[in-house]
Order: C-alpha cells, then sequence, then structure tokens
C-alpha cells in the first residue's frame, strides 16, 4: 500500500505540491492526469524518494520513505519506474540493460538474471532484441525495454510518467498494450497518462491534478462520465473537442 | 648525398631521452589521471560553492606557465629540505598540472551523462557507488576519451620543460647532440620524428576505440 500523507513540496520558492493525499491499494491502478506543470511528475520522484519532500509523509508499505533510517536502496527494490524520457543505459545491450540491477542489487548470478531478463523482454515484444543496442531500437521498443528493466527487479508497485508522450502516434498502441496486460496481471500501478481512453478503460481510479492540488479523484467510469470538479470539466471538455 | 656525423650511439642518446620523456609522462598522465577523476567526480557532484577551494587551487595550476611552476616547486622543495630529486619533483608538478585539466574533462563528461539516466538507475535500487560504476563512468568514458588524448599528447610534449630541472629527456639530449654535432636541421628532424613516433600509437588507440564505440550506437 502507498499512503501520501499531506505531501508539501517546493523547488525553491516555487510550491509544486501543495498538500496531496492519496492512498493507492495493493493491486490497484491509479492513472493521474493534469496539465502541464501541475505535479505529476514530480509526485511519481517523490514516492520513491528521488526528491525529497517539505512536509507530510509518504509511506510504503508502511515504511516511510523520507525518513533519515530508511534504506532508500532496498526501498525501491518493491517501487518501479519508468519515465517519460527515454533512459536506457547506451553502452549495454538490451540483455544488459535488464540484467545489471538483478545481478548487482540483488546479487543474482549472471545465468539466473538472463533468464529473468529473457522471460521480461519477450514479454515485452522483445524476445529478438537482446544483443541489440538501445540506440538501435525505435522509441516504443526502448520503452518497452524500460518496462522491462523494471519488471525484472520484480517489483509490487511501478509508477508510470507518460510514458507514451514521447513516441510517434502509431508507437503508442504498443506500449499501452504492455501496460494493459501489466495491469490484468494485478500489478498496483501509478500511471501518469495524457491517454484518457487508457485511464478509463485499465485503471481503478483517476485523479485530476490542478496546480499542484489533487483537485478530483474517482473511480473511473464516474470521473469520466461525471466529473465534479470545474477544472476537470474544463480539462476533459478541452480534450474531448 | 645526405651525410651526417651522427652515429648510432648518438641514436642510442636519443633513445634514452625519450625513454626519460616516456617516463616522466607516464607518471604525469597516470597521477594526473587519478587525482583529475578523483578531483573531477568532487567539482561534478558537490555544489559549486563547496568545491571552490579545490576549484581555485587547480585554476592555478592550469592558468600559471608549467616552466614557472617547475622551477619555484624545485626551489620551495629544496628550501624546506624535502630533497627530492628532480625526477620525482617533475612528477609531482606534472602530475598536479595534468589533473587540474583533467579534472575539468571528467567534470564535463559526467555532467553530459543525462540525469533521467542517473534517476533510471537510481530508480532500479543501485547505490550512488553503483550508478557510478555500471552507468556514469562508462557513459562519461566515451565522452571524455577524445579530450583525454588530447591532453595526454600535449603533455608527452609539455614534459619536454622538465630539462630545465636538469633531466636529460628528449628534446635535451637533442640539444646536446646539436651542441656537438653542429647540425641542427638534421637533428631536430630526427627528434620531431621520435616525438611523432610517440604519439602515433596513442592518438591511434584513441581513435580505435571511439570507433568501436561508434558501431553500438
Ligand atoms: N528539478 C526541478 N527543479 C526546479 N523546478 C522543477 C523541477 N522539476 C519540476 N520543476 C517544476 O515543478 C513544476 C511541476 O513539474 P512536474 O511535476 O514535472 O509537472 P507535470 O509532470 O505535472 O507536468 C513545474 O513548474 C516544473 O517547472
Ligand atoms: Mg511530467
Amino acid at each position: 500500500m502507498i499512503e501520501i500523507k499531506d505531501v508539501y513540496k517546493s523547488f525553491g520558492t516555487l510550491e509544486v505540491l501543495k498538500g496531496i493525499n492519496l492512498t493507492v491499494e495493493k493491486g490497484e491502478v491509479v492513472s493521474v492526469i493534469g496539465g502541464s506543470g501541475s505535479g505529476k511528475s514530480t509526485l511519481l520522484t517523490c514516492i520513491n524518494g528521488l526528491e525529497p519532500i517539505n512536509s507530510g509523509s509518504i509511506l510504503v508499505d508502511g515504511v516511510e520513505v523520507h525518513a533519515k533510517t530508511t534504506d532508500l536502496n532496498k526501498l525501491r527494490r518493491k517501487i518501479g519506474i519508468v519515465f517519460q524520457q527515454f533512459n536506457a543505459f547506451p553502452h549495454l545491450t538490451v540483455l544488459e540493460n535488464v540484467t545489471l540491477a538483478p545481478r548487482k542489487v540483488l546479487g543474482m548470478s549472471k545465468p539466473e538474471a538472463e533468464a529473468i531478463a529473457e522471460k521480461q523482454l519477450a514479454h515485452v515484444g522483445l524476445g529478438d532484441k537482446l544483443a541489440v543496442y538501445p540506440g538501435r531500437l525505435s522509441g516504443g521498443q526502448q520503452q518497452r525495454m524500460a518496462i522491462a528493466r523494471a519488471l525484472a527487479m520484480s517489483p509490487e508497485y511501478v509508477l508510470f510518467d507518460e510514458v507514451t508522450s514521447a513516441l510517434d502516434p502509431q508507437l503508442v498502441g504498443e506500449v499501452l498494450d504492455t501496460l494493459k496486460l501489466l495491469a490484468d496481471d494485478g500489478m498496483t500501478m501509478i500511471c501518469v497518462t495524457h491517454e484518457m481512453t487508457f485511464a478509463r478503460d485499465v485503471s481503478d481510479r483517476v485523479a485530476f491534478f490542478h496546480k499542484g492540488i489533487m483537485a478530483e479523484i474517482a473511480p473511473s467510469k464516474e470521473f469520466f462520465n461525471a466529473p465534479q470538479h470545474p477544472e476537470t470539466q474544463k480539462f476533459l471538455s478541452n480534450i474531448r473537442s | 648525398m645526405f651525410e651526417t656525423s651522427m652515429t648510432l650511439s648518438d641514436l642510442m642518446f636519443l633513445a634514452k631521452g625519450a625513454g626519460m620523456t616516456i617516463a616522466v609522462t607516464f607518471f604525469a598522465v597516470t597521477g594526473g589521471t587519478v587525482m583529475g577523476l578523483l578531483f573531477g567526480v568532487i567539482r561534478a557532484q558537490i555544489s559549486p560553492w563547496a568545491a571552490l577551494p579545490l576549484t581555485f587551487v587547480l585554476d592555478v595550476f592550469r592558468s600559471v606557465p608549467l616552466l614557472i611552476q617547475l622551477v619555484l616547486a624545485n626551489a620551495f622543495q629544496a628550501i624546506a629540505g624535502l630533497n627530492l630529486p628532480p625526477f620525482a619533483t617533475s612528477c609531482i608538478i606534472l602530475a598536479l598540472y595534468t589533473s587540474a585539466y583533467c579534472t575539468e574533462i571528467v567534470r564535463g563528461a559526467i555532467d553530459a551523462v543525462p540525469m533521467v539516466t542517473r534517476r533510471a538507475a537510481r530508480s532500479l535500487g543501485l547505490s550512488w557507488g553503483q550508478d557510478m560504476t555500471y552507468v556514469v563512468f562508462p557513459m562519461a568514458l566515451r565522452v571524455a576519451l577524445p579530450s583525454w588524448i588530447g591532453l595526454t599528447l600535449g603533455v608527452l610534449k609539455d614534459s619536454a620543460l622538465v630539462l630545465w630541472l636538469g633531466l636529460i629527456e628528449l628534446l635535451r639530449s637533442g640539444q646536446i647532440l646539436v651542441t656537438r654535432l653542429q647540425e641542427p636541421m638534421f637533428i631536430l628532424l630526427v627528434v620531431g620524428l621520435i616525438y611523432f613516433l610517440l604519439s602515433f600509437p596513442i592518438a591511434r588507440f584513441g581513435s580505435q576505440l571511439e570507433k568501436r564505440w561508434r558501431e553500438n550506437d
């Protein structure tokens, strides 16, 4: 369970998160939508401790992420994150990209890590690209590799930050299909996304962020059929038109 | 036809000088690179304010002419009673000089690794040290190599200045032969050729590595 309690976060004088409260249960898929700059990405990087917070608390399975005594390297093993920007390790092959963390962080042997990596890569449709360097992959393939890389650590939670928005339109589908498979497998996911169809069909709940505040959160059918907050209504009607 | 009174033993004398040039360059580049790595990581990882003292010292080594550094260092070590041989003094000063440039190369190369790549590595649970070892350094190496090769070739030539401390390296050996044989053009040509032969493999090594890396992109 991820518990976000009254989290405030500033970059210098710019207040980016203004009192966020959100609890994500095991097995739940929550989509986060909202305008650019509303603090969605920042929230994800706070959840796995990449960014410090100013006040409030974030608990993952009861462990406080920002407590001084928390071993972040250990905590991060169970929180996968996939970023919007491509972030392959360019000097490693696809297979090595995926085996690096299982070997170095979990201490797996090479064959052990490779078996897991090959399974994850086959799962995202990259079974024939093991020996290829990421520079040779398309954007969609790079994002699927990043997903496989996160999954190879057997995380309990995966955070997705607009993983399709740097992609050409024809490549979006293949990545969303991968996310959908994962959701069907029961993975706990927080997906920041601009894909409304995905948010409606795949997620249990949808949250709307506006200027650092979570203006609305509701079960996905409700959220799209009867948005309550005026800003949500405005946002959705802008997208639909 | 061309005639010279230069003998085989004169050539051996030049080779010995070249050996001294290689030795000084080797210690300077090795020491300078180790220090440059350390200082470069510090410069890249801590705030510019905290790194200010280090930056200042390194700027001094970069801006004061090497000849002045060598002569002053040699004088100071004598006054301080360290009794360092000129060879050691030369290697230390050249290593510091090299490290000042190497620090900038390392810092620039580390800064060139995209933030999101490092965040991805840390998100997978890699520690700071593992991120450095398996992600940042290999990526930075590809950026740094051409400048590092250039620095090494520069130090190879600049090492000639240690002749001011009495070391008989390649250029000094050449000077001695010129005085003795009175054939400046020919001898300088030979000395220049030897410098080239020393540099060429290093430059080739660098371009080979670059080529191999490029094939992966
Ligand atoms: N590392 C940072 N330093 C300073 N400002 C930042 C940083 N990261 C994000 N911001 C700012 O915080 C605000 C929220 O950013 P972000 O969380 O990326 O929004 P979103 O993902 O909703 O588009 C933006 O105004 C952005 O410019
Ligand atoms: Mg964002």
